[in-house]
């Protein structure tokens, strides 16, 4: 059976000449030495502030909020339904909704606060976001000198625009926006389909009150 | 004996040992450079011989078990790179394999698969990064944990491309892996594979023949198969002693049945063998990394159904358990039916194999512990939880 055992180890006390096992290991390490000044594969060193070595499309770090538009504000698409929060590992978010006067959600987020001394870079949050919000970025120079607020992301910090996205992660953006445009398309439709059967049957309304059942179901 | 225990019970001054002014009585570690993170010994010594050794270990205990009760099934994930920080895939595989297990979830042809490579590549770099660092324990600083770490390094450019982290991956979900294979990636990994067979002649050229390293490592810490067995030792420990024990062949989980593979065996079951049977074992993941890219099929990589928002599995209780490269890697889980296990177990390979450093190391010299908990291939991380 394929379970066979190998059992033979490579036999090891050959005691040819003295010194002889350590001398092969030296060449070994004189060719890498010799090839690391030759070979392009060897020579792998990125001189980092004046060079930067490409970051993979699926290159994660923190994440950020994604906004349709140039609004900030009003392009968010984040609900502040809370899912990522409750689902971080770490607890890293700290989400309040915004509400107006009368206590009415506004469905937006008052307050977003990813603690980037906590997160663990883990993706969970963009992953279990059911309204393509929230995306990890692939941005690696943070360091600051405030250790407190300078790592406290709020909204103002966190709010990248759609086109960030698309340049980060182009596949995924693509088919997200792709996805948004069908979604919104078919909303649009829906919504211009029901106002046309209002219309509709706003007319014959006076004279078939029988006929009013698929009014009372889409309502 | 009566006094509740300070904090400074354990240090060496203190702690009664052995009533004998000859005695020597020596922490090594919690920060040392042989003992692999925050590990100690307190060792006692008769001149240079091992008189007793008692580990202390919780330096970096950081309440994964307990974190994981408390968080969803998902947001465990993480938490599991980081017990075995160098092989962050085998811990997410047996992870979800537990999952899998207590919920019923099938997994797709194509994420076997994909677990497969990336278990086998994971089972590379453990036993790659083991050599470089024996190799330091035994003075080798520098060159081997080197050329190591270079191949290494090779292996975390594809995770990084394909996981989007190098070592933290949280890859695996329930019911298959989070994103699919990007494009050329599988051929990326075939050309590895043929790089790899040089690198580890190479490496074996570098060591094996090298008579330091024979006296160093031969004859040291053996024991006998039935304290290995009774000790509960796992992986590479318990072979390199000529036990036939690996749970992809006794306890076949994913797809290995399918794979024509050999498992080593060594025979003396010292430190020799134990770092030989890794090289085997590196040769023999080739072999599964070829079967395995040679069949990848196409198909979807997580199933259709999965759940990745409030998953809930049923009432009941499952252990999972893999061949980690360090071991049985099991995790053992007891839901109550809602979105956070009632209890999380984790059974590490690493820390159980610690257990019987003493018996392995008393009456050889301080020198030879070194060497022997090298040996063990223990990450703190796993140890301490």
């Amino acid at each position: 059976m394929s379970s066979q055992p190998i059992n033979r180890l490579p036999s090891p006390a050959k005691w040819t000449l003295p010194g002889w096992g350590l001398l092969q290991g030296m060449v070994v390490t004189a060719q890498n030495m010799v090839q690391s000044y030759y070979r392009k594969d060897r020579m792998t060193t990125v001189q980092y502030p004046e060079q930067r070595a490409p970051i993979s499309p699926n290159f994660r770090n923190f994440p950020f909020l994604c906004y349709d538009g140039s609004d900030p504000v009003a392009g968010l698409r984040c609900t502040a339904c809370s899912i990522c929060e409750k689902e971080c590992p770490p607890q890293c978010i700290y989400i309040v909704l915004d509400r107006d006067e009368a206590g009415k959600s506004l469905k937006r987020p008052k307050v977003f606060d990813i603690d980037l001394t906590v997160c663990m870079n883990c993706g969970i949050c963009a992953e279990v976001c059911p309204f393509d919000s929230i995306y990890m970025d692939g941005q690696y120079e943070l360091s600051t000198d405030d250790r407190f607020g300078g790592l406290l992301f709020g909204l103002d910090r966190l709010s990248q625009s759609a086109d960030y996205h698309m340049q980060l992660r182009p596949e995924e953006a693509t088919e997200v926006a792709t996805r948004r445009k069908a979604e919104e398309d078919k909303k649009l439709a829906a919504q211009a389909a029901k106002a046309a059967k209002t219309k509709a049957e706003q007319e014959p309304k006076a004279k078939e009150a029988a006929e009013s059942q698929p009014q009372g179901e889409s309502a | 004996m009566t006094s509740a225990p300070s904090m400074f019970s354990s240090s060496p001054v203190l702690e009664s040992g052995p009533d004998n002014d000859q005695l020597l009585r020596v922490s090594l570690g919690p920060q040392h450079p042989s003992t692999h993170g925050v590990f100690r010994m307190n060792v006692v010594l008769d001149g240079e011989t091992v008189v007793s050794l008692k580990p202390v270990f919780g330096y970096l205990h950081r309440n994964h078990e307990k974190i994981a009760e408390n968080v969803t099934y998902l947001s465990s994930m993480p938490y599991t790179d980081r017990l075995d920080y160098i092989c962050p895939l085998s811990n997410n595989w047996a992870y979800a394999h537990a999952v899998e297990k207590l919920a019923g979830i099938e997994v797709p042809e194509r994420a076997q698969y994909m677990r497969v490579i990336l278990a086998e590549l994971t089972r590379l770099i453990n036993h790659t990064a083991f050599a470089g660092f024996i190799l330091g324990d035994m003075g080798a600083w520098g060159s081997a944990l080197m050329y190591a770490f270079r191949e290494r390094e090779k292996i975390l450019d594809l995770f990084e491309d394909l996981t989007g982290a190098r070592m933290m991956a949280n890859f695996m979900r329930f019911g298959g892996c989070r994103n699919d294979l990007p494009a050329g990636w599988a051929a990326r990994v075939g050309v590895l594979v043929e790089q790899y067979g040089p690198f580890l002649d190479e490496m074996e050229k570098f060591l094996v023949g090298n008579e330091i390293l024979l006296s160093r490592t031969q004859d040291v810490g053996a024991l006998p198969k039935d304290a290995l067995i009774n000790g509960g030792i796992t992986g590479p420990m318990l072979r390199a002693a000529g036990v036939n024990y690996d749970i992809r062949k006794v306890e076949p989980y994913g797809i290995y049945d399918r794979f024509e593979f050999r498992i080593p065996l060594g025979e003396h079951g010292d430190c020799y063998d134990r770092i030989m049977i890794r090289f085997l074992e590196m040769r023999e993941s080739l072999q599964i990394l070829r079967q395995a890219l040679a069949q990848l099929p196409d198909g979807p990589f997580i199933h259709p159904k999965a759940k990745i928002r409030n998953f809930k599995p049923p009432v009941g209780e499952a252990y999972g358990r893999i061949e980690g490269p360090k071991g049985e890697l099991g995790f053992h889980l007891i839901s109550d039916g809602s979105t956070n296990p009632y209890r999380y177990r984790v059974r590490p390979p690493s820390f159980i194999n610690l257990t019987l450093i003493e018996d392995m190391c008393l009456g050889l010299d301080l020198a030879d512990v070194v060497v022997i908990l090298g040996s063990v291939d223990i990450v703190l991380g796993e140890v301490d939880r």
